[in-house]
Order: C-alpha cells, then sequence, then structure tokens
C-alpha cells in the first residue's frame, strides 16, 4: 500500500502546465473525428513504408494473373455464363501437299523443343483482379500509395520549406527584401498555376523528383503570403523586442522566437498542399508528366484505368480510387482537426 | 480614377518584366540545347552549328533576352519547331475551340453555385446543411480525372446520350453536341467547392450587424438573403471569378485532352511534350498580361459592386 504515496514520474509531469504543442495534442486528442482519420493516415504511412521495404507490395510488377484477370467475386458470377458458351473448333484441312515450308516444320519443331519455356502457372483470378499485363492490381494501389503519397509530401515538404523562408525574410526585414520578394510573388502569382507547372514540366523532364521540383517550385506562394502576414504582425511584438534587448541575433529572433509562434499556419499549410499535390500528381501522371512508365503511382493507374474500362475491366479505376479517396478524405478530415487544434479561435468559423 | 488606372498600369511593368525574365532563364538554363531538339537525332554538328546561328543562339545573353522583348513588344513569336506554325495562327485558331467549352462552364458555375449556396446557407446548421457538407468533402477527395473516366463511360458509351468524343466546324453543332457532357462533368465537379466556398462568404456576411438590425425590422430571412446579404457577399464571389477568369483562356488541360478539343490547352500539352519552347514561352506570357489585365478590371469593377470602394 506505501507505493500510493510514491508520485510516479508522470504525475509529477502532469502538473507542469502545458506547452503550446502539448495543449494542442490535448485538443487533437478529444477530436474524435481527427483521432479517426489520424489512425488512417498513420495506417496509409505504415503501408507505405512497408512498400518501401520491399516487405508488401514487392512483385507488383509480375505478371501472376491472366491478362486482365477479373476479381475473385466477378469471376464466380461469370463462370456460369461462359460455361454455355461455343468455342470454335479450328479445321483440320490437310494443307502440306501445297504449303512450301510443310519439309522443315519437323526441323523447326525439334530446334524449338531445345529451348523449353518454363510454364508459368497463371492465375484465372485474384482477389481484386488483374491489369492488361495480368498484374495484381491491389500489390499496384499498394505501391502506387508509396509513390502518390510519397510525391504529396515531399513536394508539400519543399513548398513550405520554400514558403516559410522566403515568407520570414520578407515578413522580418521589409523594406528592399520585402518589396524584391513581393515582385517574386507577384511574377509568380501571375501566371495561371497550371500554366506555371506545364512551363517548369516542359523543361525538368520527367520522374518522381521532376514533379515534386515541380510542385514544389510552383505551389509556394500561398505559404509565403500566410507566413509573411504572420511575421509582419509578430515583428514588433514584445517578446521579439526583449529578445533583441538580450543580444539575440537576427536569425535568432527569426527563427528561434517567431518561428516557433507562426509554424502552425506553416503546419496547417503543409498537410493542406499534402492532399492538394497528391491530386495533381495524378493528373500530371495522366497527361504523360508525372512518375515514369516503370513506375506505378495512382496517376498511372487511372490512366491505365481509362482504356480498360471501355473493355469492361472497372477493377483497376475501383481500387486506385477507393484508395485515393480514404487516404485524402482521412487527410483532410485529419488537416481540419489540426487546424482547430492548433489555432481554437479558428474553430467554427468555415 | 484615371491617376489610378496609369499608376496600376505602371506598376504591371516590373511584374510583366519578372515574366518574361522567369520564362527566359527558365528555358534557357534549364530547357537545354534548342538546336539540338530542332535537328532531331540524326543532325549532323554543322546543321546543328547552322541553326543555332539562325536563331541567333550564338549571341551574347542579353542580346537574345533583346530580341525575345523584341518578340513580345512586336506581338511577333515566331514559328512552332514543331509545326512550322506561325505562334499567332496557333492562337488564332485554338483559342476558339476552347472558349466554347469554357465559357459555359465559367458561366453555369457561377449561375449555379450561388443559389447553391443560399440555399445551404439559408438551412445552416440543419442536417441538410451539414449532410450536403460531408457529401462534398467526399467528392472532393475523388480525382476529377476518375470523374472524366467515369462520366465518359456511362453517359457516353454506356447510355450513348451523348459523342464520346468529337469536334466539329460549326459552333451551334459543338455547342449541342460536343460540349455538354464535358461542360455538363466539368459543372458537377467544380460545383462542390464552389458551394462551400460560396456558403462561406455568405455565412461571414449573416454574422454581421446589418443582418441583425434587418431581421429586427422584421424582413423575412428569405428578403434578407436575397436582397442584403448576396449584394454583400458579391465582393469575395467577384473575386473568386475573377481569380477563374484567366483560365478560360487556356482551357482545362485535362478536359481538352480527354475530349480531343483541338484548344489552346491542348496545344500547350503538345508543346510541352515535344519541348515546342517559342509555342510554351508565348501561352506563358500571354497568359500573365490577361491575368493582370483581369485583376486590374476587376480592381474596378468593384467600384460598381460596392459604392463605399474607393480606388486611390
Amino acid at each position: 500500500m506505501s507505493a500510493v504515496l510514491v508520485p510516479t514520474p508522470a504525475v509529477a509531469r502532469q502538473t507542469r502546465p502545458w506547452g503550446v504543442w502539448g495543449a494542442a495534442w490535448r485538443r487533437l486528442r478529444s477530436d474524435r473525428v481527427g483521432m479517426v482519420s489520424l489512425a488512417v493516415v498513420g495506417a496509409f504511412l505504415l503501408l507505405i513504408l512497408l512498400a518501401a521495404l520491399g516487405l508488401v507490395a514487392g512483385n507488383w510488377q509480375q505478371e501472376i494473373a491472366l491478362p486482365d484477370a477479373p476479381p475473385a467475386f466477378v469471376e464466380r458470377a461469370a463462370k456460369a455464363a461462359a460455361a454455355t458458351a461455343v468455342v470454335p473448333r479450328r479445321s483440320n484441312v490437310d494443307l502440306s501437299d501445297v504449303d512450301p515450308l510443310a519439309p522443315r516444320y519437323e526441323e523447326w519443331g525439334a530446334g524449338v523443343a531445345k529451348y523449353r519455356t518454363t510454364e508459368v502457372a497463371r492465375r484465372e483470378t485474384l482477389a481484386f483482379g488483374a491489369d492488361r499485363l495480368g498484374r495484381d492490381v491491389l500489390a499496384k494501389a499498394v505501391k502506387g500509395a508509396q509513390i502518390s503519397i510519397f510525391v504529396g509530401v515531399l513536394a508539400a515538404l519543399l513548398a513550405t520549406f520554400i514558403g516559410t523562408v522566403l515568407g520570414a525574410l520578407s515578413g522580418f526585414f521589409g523594406g528592399k527584401v520585402g518589396d524584391g520578394l513581393e515582385w517574386v510573388y507577384n511574377v509568380f502569382t501571375s501566371i495561371p498555376g497550371i500554366l506555371l507547372i506545364f512551363a517548369f514540366a516542359a523543361v525538368a523532364g520527367r520522374g518522381v523528383q521532376s514533379v515534386v521540383l515541380i510542385l514544389g517550385l510552383t505551389g509556394w506562394t500561398g505559404i509565403y503570403r500566410l507566413v509573411r502576414a504572420e511575421f509582419i504582425k509578430h515583428s514588433v511584438r514584445e517578446y521579439v523586442r526583449a529578445a533583441e534587448a538580450i543580444g539575440a541575433s537576427t536569425l535568432s529572433r527569426m527563427f528561434r522566437h517567431i518561428l516557433p509562434n507562426v509554424s502552425h499556419v506553416s503546419l496547417v499549410q503543409l498537410s493542406i498542399h499534402v492532399v492538394s499535390f497528391i491530386k495533381a500528381e495524378v493528373i500530371l501522371s495522366y497527361l504523360g508528366l508525372g512518375v515514369g512508365v516503370d513506375q506505378v503511382s495512382w496517376g498511372t493507374m487511372l490512366a491505365e484505368a481509362q482504356g480498360e474500362l471501355i473493355l469492361g475491366h472497372w477493377w483497376q479505376l475501383a481500387v486506385a480510387t477507393a484508395f485515393m479517396a480514404v487516404f485524402v478524405t482521412a487527410f483532410s478530415l485529419f488537416t481540419d482537426a489540426l487546424r482547430d487544434a492548433l489555432d481554437p479561435k479558428l474553430r467554427g468559423l468555415e | 480614377m484615371t491617376a489610378y488606372l496609369i499608376r496600376r498600369l505602371w506598376q504591371t511593368i516590373p511584374t510583366l518584366l519578372g515574366v518574361v525574365l522567369l520564362v527566359f532563364f527558365l528555358f534557357k538554363t534549364f530547357g537545354g540545347d534548342p538546336a539540338e531538339i530542332l535537328g532531331g537525332l540524326n543532325a549532323t554538328p554543322e546543321q546543328v552549328d547552322s541553326i543555332r546561328e539562325q536563331l541567333g543562339l550564338n549571341e551574347p545573353l542579353w542580346v537574345q533576352l533583346g530580341i525575345f522583348l523584341k518578340q513580345i513588344a512586336s506581338f511577333d513569336w515566331g514559328r512552332s519547331w514543331a509545326t512550322n506554325e506561325s505562334v499567332a495562327t496557333l492562337f488564332a485558331t485554338r483559342l476558339p475551340a476552347t472558349l466554347t467549352v469554357m465559357t459555359p462552364i465559367l458561366v453555369l458555375d457561377v449561375l449555379l453555385a450561388i443559389p447553391g449556396a443560399l440555399a445551404v446557407a439559408y438551412v445552416r446548421g440543419s442536417l441538410t446543411d451539414r449532410t450536403i457538407m460531408v457529401v462534398s468533402t467526399l467528392a472532393l477527395s475523388v480525382s476529377f480525372l476518375v470523374y472524366v473516366i467515369v462520366g465518359q463511360y456511362v453517359f457516353a458509351f454506356q447510355l450513348g446520350w451523348f459523342p464520346v468524343q468529337g469536334w466539329s466546324d460549326s459552333l451551334w453543332t459543338n455547342l449541342t453536341l460536343y460540349t455538354p457532357l464535358p461542360v455538363m462533368l466539368a459543372v458537377l465537379v467544380g460545383m462542390a467547392p464552389q458551394t462551400r466556398l460560396y456558403r462561406s462568404f455568405f455565412l461571414d456576411e449573416i454574422g454581421q450587424d446589418y443582418v441583425r438590425t434587418a431581421r429586427a425590422k422584421g424582413m423575412t430571412e428569405p428578403v434578407i438573403l436575397l436582397r442584403h446579404v448576396l449584394r454583400n457577399a458579391m465582393i469575395p464571389i467577384f473575386t473568386n471569378v475573377a481569380v477563374a477568369l484567366p483560365g478560360i483562356f487556356v482551357g482545362s488541360f485535362l478536359i481538352e485532352t480527354f475530349f480531343s478539343i483541338p484548344g489552346l490547352g491542348r496545344e500547350v500539352l503538345l508543346a510541352v511534350n515535344r519541348s515546342d519552347y517559342p509555342v510554351i514561352q508565348a501561352v506563358t506570357v500571354y497568359l500573365a498580361v490577361i491575368t493582370m489585365a483581369v485583376n486590374l478590371l476587376t480592381d474596378v469593377l468593384y467600384t460598381f459592386a460596392d459604392p463605399r470602394v474607393v480606388l486611390r
């Protein structure tokens, strides 16, 4: 019973006041929708980590089933219909009298026998069907999740980094630096976004790195604007003056004093941009400006699905769409919860 | 007003210069050697050299920039590298198709989203309101591409209501036969975010004091929404439409590619795939000019929408 009297470290820690992040985490935890969506996002992140390590969907490029093999549950229904279909028989007319190649068939047959190909047993159905080449659609969607989310997150990180640094410089220094950066901002925003992306895509080539660079270099303007406004507001506040008075350097004031106070803006913008960049990657891949042909993303899956759908093969489209819809919805809801948690004043204003 | 216009026009010069510099150095630095692209794979070094000479690529950088600026000022963009068509002709022949598709989309988007958002704002907080918001969040999580693929399959291929794709020389045939499907799909997809946005504009206004005053005077809710709130929410709606307006000149790349509509957007995409730099450079600069002009026009039109706005 004496154990009750000894305060555990956890209890002792709770008596301290909550920090900004602790309070935000507490608000986020009480948001049920936010926590569920966080769990879904976490599951996706675990999935793409496993896919990146090759533990799942490592064999997405193997043609393990018949081309366009349907999902298992569709096959069962289709089999009954197919059983009654008449298989046309080949005509057995003997052409060897008139066929000039007839004497050599045996020789060729022996030659072919020397190079025996190993016949791989291909499956007739898969849980979620196969694509045009017989690759597992589910494995492709998992591997595609890895590329698509990787592109979205990395491009959003790049855009947020550029936007935050430039916004901090412009907002903190103002004057000539501010005017110069405002000019750059005006130049970038006076070209419609998609066209700017195309102009960059024209020179950047194809591939994952190019897509990340293109989206990051063209998508920073909104973040810049918001961070700049925050820095203008904060740079004249008393705590920054106080930091200056005790000899904090300019860089220290910008990034150690002000940045933590405005970083919630960057964080929320980061997650908003992840969603929009994942969507942009899909469009770019469809238009042939996205990831290369030896890789798979949700965008390349949808691009393939267009031709398949006309033939009645809907499963690749359905799986890719479902994966993307679940992730994007969960991430959007998480973003909303994150914004509410970090900036409670905004709650209910939407 | 005149002084304001002159000052605003004066301010666009550095921005436009920035756009020109961005485009010039982007393609100069990262775009590879145009002479080798033009020459193709089988060109001899002498041929590449002569192309380089022809294009003035052996001149110093500032002379090349001068040539580029002169092209912009004289509207002479030269010829497409891929098809040898003059860029001006390219614009003139491709723009009508783009406008035929994009104008109905923009008009219908605005005309349907405003009443929709007003209706949602009228029943704000109710189950209907929340259901619509949830459905539009879910609808937004699916890529536009999926809607276009499925829409074409269902409405054109399965049901046969529309042609799968196509284009004719007659404006009337285009408007009645070929554009309805792409326009319908684009409007359906555009409705959800527009309605959400306009709803938030209306809700901002509904919280204002003048609405409480109007209510206190005993006005009915529809009158408040239509006569008071709508007029005051026009400014942000206006801004939003103005942001979308330059886009109609270049079209939706996806729609034009998907439905094989011979518009400007598809042409730009082709140019990007062929590394046809003159076309991309021209479109980028030309669209930046349009964007700035539209922004200026919007600011002037604000004064008509809201007499309190004074341009200084």
